[in-house]
């Protein structure tokens, strides 16, 4: 056993479990993704700066307005899903017979003026909530609890999203429209209103990897550039729609870019990773989980 | 036609005659970025109208503005080689992330994601690289010694870059016209409408693609290594990333999508709402006009998806004769 540890560096290992902690909240924003792609059949491009705006909501609430965290999450969660069915209600209904293509630059817009509004709203300083969670050491490795909760909590996000999903009536009637959009109108499903509710979803998914991101990292307008890409790159890879191929890459994403950094800087963690992606599209390019036909 | 012929040449004569009429620099100077910014935008526009939607360019525009600016600084290569080479930098970036997704069939949102993802990782690069290109910071190509202007293609005199800009407008509109009139243009139309039926057709969709990508990418670094010669600063904000992809695409959405002349509306009007915020808010306006460029944005693709010249075009068109109806 010894033997076995001494071959692996322990920061190494560091870097393996902190890739395995990123690839959570990674997950959970491919998750969200994924649900909004696979329902609706649009992608947000803007869906980064959700979360941009939820890390504002949780650094107003905890730090302007002395809310504890505790109770500041929730509202933040709720602030960023009614943005979302908002984005929803406005942008993307108008256009939902128009090319998928106009959806998708719509949405860049919407990216482009919530970066903005951000920045004209909020400044351009970086902010951070002035909580510091104690560090966890074992051995000679240390982890931050910020990091264990994000993953824990974005583990229960998710199973909260497979339940809904598996266990409601609306949940099932969501699955079932990702199948067959036309049928489903026809069996006395309201599509509307399934599809608001799936955008409050994903932005409630937003909003919650955003009172997590909040606590690892510092708020700016353009944060969001920083895990959209990386985002994207999961849904593509897993699969755009596929639930579990976005689950499964997030952690692969997650180990290169953790591994890639710990060897040089964390942007050459990016390069890496985007490198690894464009192999794997010439290997899988359908997603991790798709079937030969 | 002779008409049409006619209007562009005395159009062209023009642009020419203009700098040596009127001098102010700083029209001069937005003209300038005018007809930069058209190239770029005419060069997204030559993929984008066969629903080739990039986010990627802006990538391509870094890598010809930071290749030639590299190259220049560190190994005093003249940016007469530079720009070629850059531009093969950029062209073999397009096509080892576009050969993947064109030979399987990556379309689409997936296509777009890909190409964004693209763009984001450029900005990464450069800034990650920040010990040569400066990061985030941003990067200054050396002023060349005196009387070697010509060599590093710096020049202090504004009339020279408006008709270096000219002419590369110009260049992009010809181009834009020659894939008009091809055959690649009628082979990529029918891709974009069914891929499987253009390939049962005898269409080579790879190879047709690739080349239309090849070139919109090779267009675009040249638009990026001249920016940089002409403002003598770059920083990933400006040349690269998601935000300038963006821009591209929305400034052609606004001009016109499927006419030659759409491009170079989109960035008379993104340029000039830009200025005009700059002045009208002074150094409070950061942030502002990107917030009226996303507003109508969405405002176009919802209402006016052709874009100004393209609607306006199509009402002349489609316009009833007065006298014969009804």
């Amino acid at each position: 056993m010894q033997g076995f540890l001494d071959i692996f560096d322990i920061y190494l290992l560091e870097a393996v479990v902190n890739g395995i902690l990123l690839g959570g909240v990674l997950a959970l924003l491919a998750l969200g993704l994924n649900l909004i792609f696979g329902v609706i059949d649009v992608t947000w491009i803007c869906y980064a700066e959700l979360v941009m705006i939820g890390m504002y909501g949780m650094y107003y609430m905890v730090q302007v307005f002395g809310l504890p965290y505790w109770v500041a999450a929730p509202i933040a969660i709720m602030l960023v899903a009614a943005l979302g069915a908002l984005l929803h209600y406005i942008v993307i209904e108008p256009l939902l017979t128009a090319p998928p293509i106009n959806q998708l630059l719509a949405t860049g817009g919407v990216l482009f003026i919530l970066q903005s509004f951000a920045t004209v709203a909020f400044g351009i300083d970086f902010r951070n909530l002035g909580i510091r969670l104690p560090v966890l050491a074992i051995g000679d490795m240390h982890f931050s609890y910020s990091r264990l909760l994000a993953f824990v909590a974005a583990l229960l996000g998710m199973l909260a999203v497979y339940f809904f999903m598996t266990r409601t009536y609306t949940g099932t009637a969501i699955r079932a429209i990702s199948q067959d959009r036309q049928i489903m109108s026809l069996m006395g499903v309201d599509t509307r209103r399934i599809y608001l509710i799936t955008s409050a979803l994903g932005g409630a998914l937003a909003g919650l990897a955003a009172c997590l991101l909040v606590l690892q990292y510092d708020v700016h307008p353009f944060v969001g550039l920083s895990f959209g890409p990386i985002t994207f790159l999961i849904c593509v890879l897993g699969g755009l729609g596929n639930f579990v191929g976005g689950f499964l890459a997030a952690f692969v994403f997650a180990q290169i870019i953790s591994l890639g950094g710990l060897f040089s800087d964390l942007e050459w963690g990016y390069v890496l990773a985007f490198a690894f992606f464009i192999v794997m599209m010439f290997i899988r390019p359908a997603g991790l989980l798709a079937r030969r036909s | 036609m002779n008409f049409r012929n006619a209007a562009w040449a005395t159009g062209l004569v023009g642009l020419v005659a203009l700098p040596f009429v009127y001098r102010e620099p700083y029209h001069l100077h937005i003209l300038v970025l005018i007809l930069i910014w058209s190239f770029a935008y005419t060069a997204w526009s030559i993929m984008g109208r066969f629903g080739l939607v990039s986010l990627g360019h802006g990538g391509f525009m870094g890598v010809g503005a930071y290749v030639t600016a590299l190259l220049w600084n560190h190994l005093g290569v003249s940016p007469w080689i530079g720009i070629p080479v850059s531009m093969v930098a950029a062209g073999m970036l397009a096509l080892v992330v576009a050969y993947p997704c064109f030979r399987f069939r990556i379309t689409g949102h997936y296509f777009v994601l890909v190409t964004l993802a693209l763009s984001g990782i450029v900005l990464q690069v450069i800034t990650a690289t920040r010990d040569y290109t400066g990061g985030s910071l941003g990067y200054t190509p050396n002023r060349a010694p005196s009387g070697k202007g010509l060599m590093a293609l710096q020049f202090d005199d504004k009339t020279t870059w408006y008709l270096i800009a000219l002419g590369i407008w110009v260049l992009g509109l010809l181009i834009w016209r020659w894939v008009d009139r091809s055959m690649s243009r009628y082979a990529m139309e029918a891709i974009s409408e069914d891929e499987d039926a253009a390939a049962a057709a005898g269409v080579n969709v790879t190879a047709e693609k690739l080349k239309i990508t090849l070139i919109s990418a090779l267009m675009t670094a040249l638009a990026g290594a001249l920016y940089c010669q002409y403002q003598m600063f770059i920083s990933p904000d400006t040349v690269s990333g998601i935000a300038v992809s963006l821009q591209m695409v929305f400034a052609v959405i606004v001009g016109g999508l499927y006419v030659s002349l759409g491009p170079t509306v989109g960035a008379v009007i993104t340029i000039l709402l830009a200025e005009v915020l700059r002045i009208g808010f002074g150094t409070k306006a950061v942030g502002w006009d990107n917030l009226v460029y996303g507003l109508l944005l969405v405002i176009f693709i919802i209402f006016l998806p052709k874009g100004i010249l393209g609607s306006i075009l199509d009402r002349l068109k489609t316009q009833p004769k007065p006298s014969g109806m009804k």
